[in-house]
């Protein structure tokens, strides 16, 4: 089954060689953070957090955004999705592969990473958020290459892997849970202490990760013989909707209860983010950009007319991609800590080193797809071989 | 909770605080609960050691003594020196364990826009609190860091990961990650105390290594005006319970349940 990734024409070839020169330069980079340390990149002693962790939480959601596909078709039964499951599963493995390699390049000491399970600490959410990312991780692998292999041999998947598949909806939720707890237990961080930061990212999560998903299978049906399905374009449409109407509400909320209890630990933040303080306003045009696309989003998902239409669906896709990566991929780490526990405002801004590692892991994560794809439709004979 | 405790608490007719959980027994309860404890079961409390603990060490800084000596780095200094403590010469990667901000600053749930002269304005030394409820302990993922007996909250350099999740825990900035390699940045390496590899966390320890040789922190002994003062909180004769019963005293951030053990006297 794995032999499809390896055939393929000139432009499979070429696409792949493409990525491969962003993950060699991105590699390149990496050793010399390792060589000269994490000072390489943007990163401070006030601002100890940034692109990677930021870029790691964007990509859970990514990952814990499989769950809209394979509930409604695994639990509800709903046939339409039957060709974009396997892909949606398969964006769920790519993007945890991303996500331990942006909690890896992260480390000071990566070849110590060991010691997470040598001394496992039952009182850290990171040891349970590592536990969470590889159980889904194998959960994925398992259900991918199952299904798919029974596929390949036309065969009925066996019936266990059913209460995988079942044990897997949970298991997505729990692992944006848990990276939500991450931020929302810390005490001394009021821009993450809130209850909502968990419905928040996965509300954030159900809207950008079937939107990418969409964006991959209208890239799909035009550059293979793969379609989706007209009705299962108008159902994920109707996710991305819904959870991106939730999503900007749960902004809203977070945003009445700061402003209006007006408390300054929790205000400064928000300040930072959307007008800027002591002078320092380097996130501000981004969130607005952010806000500004989120309303343009909605507008275009909410009315039919416009929603209906693939052409303005995709754009719309796009547009609340790029809104949730600005909010949670840049966003909601870096300000956390700023302004600094003593109230200074220290800035932060990724490195070029630094971005073309993200970059790279991007890529690692546009590479694996690539490949996982052409197996999959591979195999279902809806690409020429 | 143990049974032992359990029982002499009964037996002291406090079981109130029995049923509150184990951290709220302060360590000054049990200094008192462990009296008790002799007193009325002698023998099963000195086979519990571990429940009593005997120490709990502390800071007491004098505010207006040490304000006094505006623009004074002594302590600041030493720990530098001491403790093998990079100077790069900027601020992006710098480490530091002791370091002065604005009283405004280092109290900033305190706001006061009419401070008397004495503070306005004036930069006060702040170190890690070596809080008895450590958040960073808390979300550590290799237990690398972690509270001692005594209090101390600690760093194994060996075990970190370097990824500062307790940088992002802790309330005060108290903690400092090696970004790059600090050893070509110290001036004068003293043999006597390791150098850090970059990539890993480090803070004040109460000068740990000086403790264990009967010696008081650095930062303690060389304070012109003594406006330092190190001690057991466990013990109510000792100098800092006098200190903390005589002076009016606050501590940063107190509301976040931290219970940080550096004491300010204002």
């Amino acid at each position: 089954m794995l032999e499809h990734a390896l055939k393929g024409n000139k432009k499979y070839w070429g696409w792949l060689f493409f990525l491969s020169l962003i993950i060699i330069i991105g590699f390149y980079f990496y050793l010399r953070q390792l060589n000269y340390g994490l000072g390489i990149t943007g990163m401070s002693r006030n601002v100890s957090w940034g692109l990677y962790i930021a870029q790691f939480t964007f990509i859970v959601g990514v990952a814990a955004s499989a769950v809209m596909v394979v509930l409604p078709y695994y639990l509800h039964n709903y046939k339409e999705f039957g060709k974009v499951t396997i892909l949606g599963e398969f964006l769920a493995i790519s993007s945890v592969i991303m996500c331990i390699l942006f909690v890896t390049v992260d480390l000071g000491q990566p070849f110590r990473i060991a010691n997470i399970f040598l001394y496992p600490t039952f009182h850290s959410l990171m040891f349970w958020d590592v536990l969470a990312l590889s159980g889904y991780l194998v959960i994925n692998v398992i259900i991918t290459r199952v299904t798919l292999s029974a596929e390949n041999k036309s065969m009925a998947p066996p019936k266990w892997i059913r209460s995988v598949i079942i044990l897997s909806i949970p298991w997505a939720v729990s692992i944006h849970t848990v990276t939500a707890f991450l931020f929302a237990g810390l005490a001394g961080r009021p821009f993450w202490l809130t209850a909502i930061l968990a419905p928040r990212f996965l509300a954030s999560a159900f809207s950008a990760g079937p939107a990418l998903l969409l964006i991959f299978c209208l890239i799909l049906r035009r550059i293979t013989k793969f379609d989706p399905g007209n009705e299962a374009i108008k159902k994920l449409g109707l996710i991305i909707t819904y959870a991106m109407c939730v999503n900007v509400f749960f902004i809203l909320m977070e945003l009445f209860t700061t402003i209006y209890s007006g408390i300054p630990d929790h205000n400064s933040h928000l300040q930072y983010l959307y007008i800027g303080l002591d002078g320092n306003a380097r996130l501000v045009p981004w969130m607005w950009t952010s806000a500004i696309l989120a309303i343009v989003a909605l507008v275009f998902l909410i009315v039919p007319k416009i929603r209906n239409n693939q052409k303005m669906l995709l754009i719309a896709c796009i547009i609340v991609f790029l809104s949730i990566w600005i909010d949670k991929g840049l966003g909601l780490v870096i300000t956390g800590f700023i302004p600094n526990p003593f109230g200074k405002v220290i800035q932060y801004w990724p490195t070029i080193p630094e971005s073309f590692i993200a970059l790279g892991i991007w890529a690692v994560g546009i590479f694996l797809i690539t490949i996982f794809y052409k197996i999959a439709l591979s195999v279902r004979r809806e690409i020429e071989i | 909770m143990n049974k032992s405790r359990r029982n002499f608490l009964k037996i002291a007719g406090i079981t109130a605080i029995g049923i509150a959980s184990d951290k709220y027994i302060s360590a000054r309860t049990q200094d008192t609960a462990s009296k008790l404890a002799k007193v009325i079961n002698p023998t099963k409390k000195l086979t519990r050691t571990k429940v009593v603990k005997k120490e709990r060490l502390a800071m007491v800084l004098d505010l207006k003594k040490c304000i006094s000596q505006n623009g004074c780095t002594k302590c600041i200094d030493i720990c530098n020196k001491i403790h093998n403590i990079p100077d790069f010469g900027e601020t992006k990667d710098e480490i530091k364990w002791i370091w002065k901000e604005p009283y405004e600053n280092a109290f900033i749930d305190q706001e006061n826009f009419y401070m008397t002269d004495e503070f306005k304005d004036k930069k006060i030394p702040v170190f890690c609190n070596n809080c008895d409820n450590p958040p960073c302990v808390e979300v550590c993922p290799t237990q690398a860091t972690f509270k001692r007996d005594d209090g101390i909250v600690m760093m194994d350099w060996h075990r970190c990961i370097g990824c500062r999740y307790c940088m992002a825990a802790c309330p005060y900035g108290s903690r400092s990650f090696n970004w790059r390699d600090p050893k070509p940045f110290i001036k004068d390496v003293n043999p006597d105390f390791p150098t850090r590899t970059k990539g890993v966390v480090e803070k004040c320890e109460f000068c740990d290594e000086r403790l264990s040789q009967g010696l008081p922190p650095a930062c303690v002994e060389v304070c012109p005006e003594k406006a330092l003062v190190f001690g057991n909180l466990n013990d109510p004769q000792s100098e800092v319970r006098k200190l903390l019963k005589e002076n009016f005293s606050i501590r940063r951030k107190p509301g976040l349940g931290t219970n940080p053990e550096i004491y300010y006297l204002v």
